[in-house]
């Protein structure tokens, strides 16, 4: 056997974590088995007539007015973790503005626990390709770029094929289906900065640099790519746009809840017996999104989560079985929904050694550029080492929430508030195992790998 | 010298910007020669800085400060397994303890044969299928339990240089 012969044998198949039968209303996930990805599959899904309907191909066309009207009244909010409302950051670029315009996708997926937009792109890349399109259209933008994680480089190879048959197909490049609309769009990688995804960052890697973030203002809608006004998406939000364009706003938001529109994608990892992504209405209570996932692994009892990603500030199971996974209640909590990403710990999980972990990260990604965060996440770091190794201080605990007050608000990007907020939140809601660590220089909970 | 055939590479990439922002293809650039020569050297910088009409400097700043670039030589084959708090959860660590048992080798070393460097490393985006590792930056294996683990290097190894 060669090589490649062999590695292809543990590649995923997507039917342990994407297609399975516990979605809930499905709209992005709906019908995929893995196989049926190319572009006659998802044609005969429904695809590419929501771009048929805004180009009039079978009737009137939508104006751009309307198109961004249906996309705020669907209330559909950022996927990538800032939730912020598409439709209203669609309505920023200057659409009158006379010069190249940029769309860019973010596919940068590295928030840890974050799974979500490979399998996306892995097996339904058209919806991600007809969103943006469809957003193109409504901005008259006619330039795009797709920027994906370097580490998920099979799925970048599966985007190039998908545009090619796109292409192929007269979706994609000049006078799309006949009309007097045209947009070129590219597939980009990453090669390993976690940093790439914060959206500056992005496009200075875009360009060819290192990727770090640029200050703001100006804001991308204004001063992006090349210098030219830019509008940055994630991919599960792009890949929402078909199903708002083709059932209505008002539709959309109904299957969510106010203010929180539609259906999410949830990246559920850690101590479930099922991990994998599940889409369910916005608004759906954790403890059924758990359920989904198949509770807690071997019938432990829930500890903790940490709700959108790493750098979400954890929440302990209290608080965490009354949420609805949605914007607002997980903001209301004390907490962030962020990318989605769900990460489940049981009660045999060490406080200490998971913020150490993750402090670690944040120190190994941060950029540099920014003193607080440059030298406070390694200060974090080598102060909750020493306490996960028995060499805590009785004041170190205080001294990290002091330093992590210190980076939180001081710095370019959003990198400094992700590395303080988890420690910041660990502290606040496990200060005792911290105490513990300190006090006895080992652990109150069994100790893990 | 690049060759005609990673040209023919490079100027698909190129292909993607406008005329003027030839530097946006670096990256893609600087993957290809590693995925040909298994590394980015200090020539194949300056060739790639030519290329693109760069200052070789500007390239150098691409190539260290992205991770999955391999600034030196590695093995055959780059073992990157995922030790991040989702993955530590399921087994990341005890996966990377047992690399390092099986090849005999720390993590960020290289086997005497030359044909495994194992590596930490950071989220591969890939949580739900951890266990994860990625070999030389394009193929993920997911779910690798301990007798994933000894089908994989066993059967690179017995692969040779098919």
């Amino acid at each position: 056997m060669t090589a490649q012969h062999i590695l292809s044998q543990f590649r995923s198949t997507g039917v342990q974590t994407c297609f399975h039968d516990r979605h809930i209303s499905p709209q992005i996930l709906a019908g995929l088995n893995g196989t049926n990805w190319r572009l006659k599959d998802y044609e005969s899904r429904g695809g590419y007539q929501a771009l048929r309907k805004v180009l009039g191909v079978d009737g009137v066309a939508m104006s751009q007015d309307q198109v961004i009207a249906t996309v705020k009244e669907s209330a559909l909010r950022g996927r990538g973790g800032a939730g912020f409302p598409t439709g209203l950051k669609w309505s920023f670029m200057p659409r009158q503005f006379p010069g190249q315009k940029y769309l860019v996708c973010n596919s940068d997926e590295g928030e840890p626990g974050t799974c979500k937009d490979r399998d996306i792109m892995e097996f339904n890349p058209h919806i991600v390709i007809e969103g943006m399109i469809i957003a193109a259209y409504a901005m008259g933008i006619s330039v795009g770029y797709n920027y994906i994680h370097g580490e998920i480089f099979s799925t970048y190879d599966r985007f190039e094929e998908a545009l090619q048959e796109a292409r192929a197909a007269g979706l994609l490049g000049n006078n799309i289906l006949g009309s007097n609309f045209s947009f070129q769009l590219h597939a980009a990688h990453g090669f390993g900065a976690y940093i790439c995804g914060e959206e500056t960052a992005l496009l200075e890697s875009l360009e060819g640099k290192k990727g770090q973030p640029r200050f703001k203002p100006p804001f991308p809608a204004s001063f992006g790519l090349y210098g030219k006004p830019t509008t940055i998406n994630n991919t599960e939000t792009f890949a929402a746009v078909p199903w708002i364009i083709r059932n209505g706003g008002q539709a959309y938001l109904e299957c969510g809840k106010p203010n929180n529109g539609g259906t999410k994608i949830y990246s559920v990892s850690g101590d479930v017996e099922l991990p994998g992504n599940f889409e369910v209405p916005m608004g759906t209570p954790f403890a059924k999104l758990l359920e989904l996932a198949g509770g807690v692994r071997s019938g432990r009892k829930l500890k903790a989560v940490i709700p959108g990603g790493s750098s979400s500030p954890v929440l302990p199971a209290s608080i965490m079985m009354d949420c609805t996974m949605d914007y607002d209640s997980i903001a209301k909590a004390g907490s962030m929904l962020g990318s989605g990403a769900v990460i489940v710990m049981d009660d045999s999980r060490c406080m200490v050694k998971s913020l150490q972990r993750l402090s670690y990260f944040y120190m190994h990604e941060s950029c540099g550029q920014c003193t607080p965060c440059r030298e406070g996440t390694g200060w974090l770091w080598r102060v909750v080492d020493r306490i996960e190794n028995g060499h805590g201080r009785a004041a170190d605990m205080d001294l990290m929430d002091s330093v992590a007050e210190d980076i939180q608000g001081r710095t370019i990007c959003a990198l400094g508030d992700a590395a303080a907020m988890p420690v910041r939140a660990m502290i606040k809601h496990f200060r005792h195992e911290f105490e513990y660590h300190v006090e006895h220089k080992t652990c109150m909970v069994p100790a893990y790998v | 010298m690049i060759s005609d055939s990673t040209k023919a590479r490079f100027a698909k990439e190129v292909a993607k910007y406008p005329a003027e922002q030839k530097q946006s293809a670096v990256m893609a650039c600087l993957a290809i020669v590693q995925h040909e020569l298994g590394y980015v050297s200090a020539d194949s910088e300056a060739q790639v800085a030519e290329y693109l009409g760069m200052a070789p400097m500007a390239v150098h700043e691409v190539t260290t400060f992205y991770n999955m670039y391999n600034q030196r030589p590695v093995g055959k084959y780059k073992l990157n397994v995922c030790t991040n708090l989702p993955c530590q959860l399921r087994d990341g660590v005890s996966t990377l303890k047992y690399l390092e048992a099986k090849l005999g080798i720390s993590m960020g070393e290289t086997t005497p044969d030359g044909l495994f460097t194992l590596q930490q490393s950071e989220c591969l985006g890939a949580c739900a299928d951890s266990p994860v590792m990625l070999v030389n930056d394009r193929s993920m294996c997911s779910f690798m339990t301990p007798d994933k683990l000894d089908q994989l290097v066993d059967g690179l190894r017995a692969a040779g240089d098919k």
